[in-house]
């Protein structure tokens, strides 16, 4: 189980938290004219990679807000969270690279 | 060498000690006519049938560890056919009906035993859908039949139909045909088949990197060296996102860790398969004797291998409600693999945005039983560069279309 930490709580254990996958993806302005294919990449592709990710968690048995976190997907240590809204501690270059 | 009863004798005269290697470990080539990438089930699979049924025998299998080392060597075995729609019906059903034969096909024993799957049913709403998915199959041509608790209990006695109060058991599905193979076997008797055929399985050789120039494959970059290739199938399950990240584009995979274990070797208990999707357990018992129990997946993206205690626990509480016998027996090992899913839990085959490069991938939590028709449709894919007509619903052109084959009440997470 992991340990998260919360940036409203605390460190709470991971079965109080419900996962949410890729952070950071914005739902596209002005989308009249997009095409299937690009609907497509914004709503199933999916970076998905070994190494570091940022990814979305809610706190749903906590305080029910969603917050991101930076997390190594080969050995799960969670590097950092912070608040939506807020710029991730690492950039998008550096996902997938391993530690 | 053929193995039968009396290549068998022959070499217990010998004390075991002249049975011939059954695949050479060559050098790779500088170049090929098909490279697949990943040495598991799926890829074997897919280089046999292009040299037994294409004639296309310049293959190699580039894996990047030892063969049958990915979810092939993890899984808990399960072979079923009884999928919702009619799409993976048609994919499902060919594989088992390829199981069926498989032994003789390969000459080699894939311990293929038919001793029937149940799919339990815990509330109303199970017994709906269960019996909604058993008319769809009958549909279909494929054996599925809907027990009552009395039935299940028939069928399957070690069962406790109260489920200790928190899992009753209300009915079943029940697949005949279904049942289990002995997973190594099916790894290794591809590859013999494959290379016997003249296909060079090619271990401990990771692809790092695709050799594409203008949007088409050339070869593919591996630990030892460039390899070039005009066609290259890419079947390493797990691995997708990551290869496909490589080649510089993107899929709709999401990886988990899936976990299994068993327990200590006891005499026969129960001769079926179980599975329950509602509380993520089943549960058969190996030639050895072992329990051989699958649990959940985690719900993360993971690249690790293991999963987690707490849905170890999880499983076993509710095998142990179900199993009241089974609460004193020791777990022996567990572990985990990284199952690639796809939104709507049906595999991706065909086509990618690099002209020349095949995906077989996204079989997620249940791709064992389909081992060896996903094989058999690929490898006609790749020999003939169109999607085989029974994978043409599964392209990954399906996620613009909205041609979505949802199956998760079929897939679940349990198998
Ligand atoms: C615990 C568990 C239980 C399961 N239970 C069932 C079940 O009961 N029934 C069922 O039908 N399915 C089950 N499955 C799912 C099933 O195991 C998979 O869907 C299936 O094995 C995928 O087959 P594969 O041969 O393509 O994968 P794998 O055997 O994983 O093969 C992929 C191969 O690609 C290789 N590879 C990766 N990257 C590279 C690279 N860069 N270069 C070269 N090679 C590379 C890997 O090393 C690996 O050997 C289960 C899975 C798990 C983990
Ligand atoms: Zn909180």
């Amino acid at each position: 189980m992991l340990l998260i930490e919360c940036p409203h709580c605390g460190p709470r254990n991971e079965s109080e938290f419900h996962y949410g996958d890729q952070a950071h993806i914005a739902r596209p302005e002005h989308n009249e004219g997009m095409s299937d294919q690009e609907w497509a990449e914004y709503v199933y592709l999916r970076e998905n990679p070994k190494g570091l990710f940022r990814e979305r968690w809610c706190h749903t048995a906590g305080c029910g807000r969603w917050f991101n976190a930076v997390r190594d997907t080969v050995s799960s240590r969670i590097m950092a969270t912070y608040k939506t809204g807020e710029e991730a501690p690492i950039g998008a270059d550096q996902e997938g690279g391993q530690l | 060498m053929r193995y039968s009863a009396f290549s068998l004798l022959r070499n217990t005269l010998s004390h075991h000690k002249n049975w011939p290697q059954m695949w050479d470990n060559p050098d790779p080539l500088p170049e090929y006519d098909v490279i697949i990438i990943g040495g598991g089930g799926h890829g074997l699979a897919t280089a046999y049938y292009l040299a037994s049924q294409h004639g296309i025998t310049n293959v190699a299998v580039l894996e990047k560890a030892w063969i049958g080392g990915g979810n092939t060597g993890r899984n808990t075995t399960i072979v079923r056919s009884n999928y919702l729609w009619d799409e993976s019906a048609k994919l499902y059903e060919t594989a088992l009906k390829l199981w069926e034969n498989l032994s003789q096909e390969l000459n080699y024993n894939v311990m293929f035993s038919q001793r029937g799957v149940m799919n339990l049913c815990h509330n109303v709403h199970d017994v709906r859908e269960t019996k909604r998915r058993v008319n769809a199959n009958r549909l279909n041509g494929i054996d599925s039949e809907f027990l009552d608790a009395q039935q299940v209990k028939e069928f399957c006695p070690a069962i406790d139909l109260r489920g200790g109060g928190r899992y009753p058991v209300m009915g079943a599905s029940l697949q005949r045909r279904g049942g289990t193979a002995r997973h190594d076997a099916v790894a290794w008797g591809y590859a013999r088949g494959a290379a016997k055929r003249g296909v060079h399985i090619i271990q401990n050789c990771p692809v790092t990197g695709f050799d594409i120039e203008g949007g088409v494959i050339k070869g593919v970059q591996t630990a030892k060296g460039a390899i070039k290739a005009k066609r290259v199938g890419m079947v390493v399950a797990g691995h997708s996102s990551v290869l496909a990240n490589m080649a510089g584009f993107k899929l709709p995979l999401h990886c988990r860790p899936l976990q299994a274990l068993v327990s200590e070797p006891v005499k026969p208990a129960i001769d079926c398969v179980v599975m329950s999707n509602a509380v993520h357990a089943y549960i058969s018992q190996s030639d050895k004797g072992e329990l051989v129990i699958g649990a959940g997946t985690d719900a993360y993206c993971s690249y690790g291998q293991r999963g987690s205690m707490h849905n170890t626990e999880g499983t076993l509480a509710a095998i142990c409600e179900m199993f009241p016998q089974f609460r004193r027996m020791k777990m022996l090992r567990a572990w985990g693999g990284i199952v690639d899913t796809c939104p709507d839990a049906s595999p991706i085959i065909g086509h990618t945005p690099v002209k020349g490069l095949y995906i077989n991938c996204g079989w997620g939590t249940g791709g064992f039983k389909a081992t060896p028709g996903s094989g058999f449709v690929f490898a006609d894919t790749i020999a003939n560069e169109r999607p085989h007509p029974l994978a043409e619903p599964f392209a990954l052109s399906r996620f613009s279309t909205g041609y979505l084959i949802g199956e998760h009440g079929a897939a679940g997470v349990a198998h």
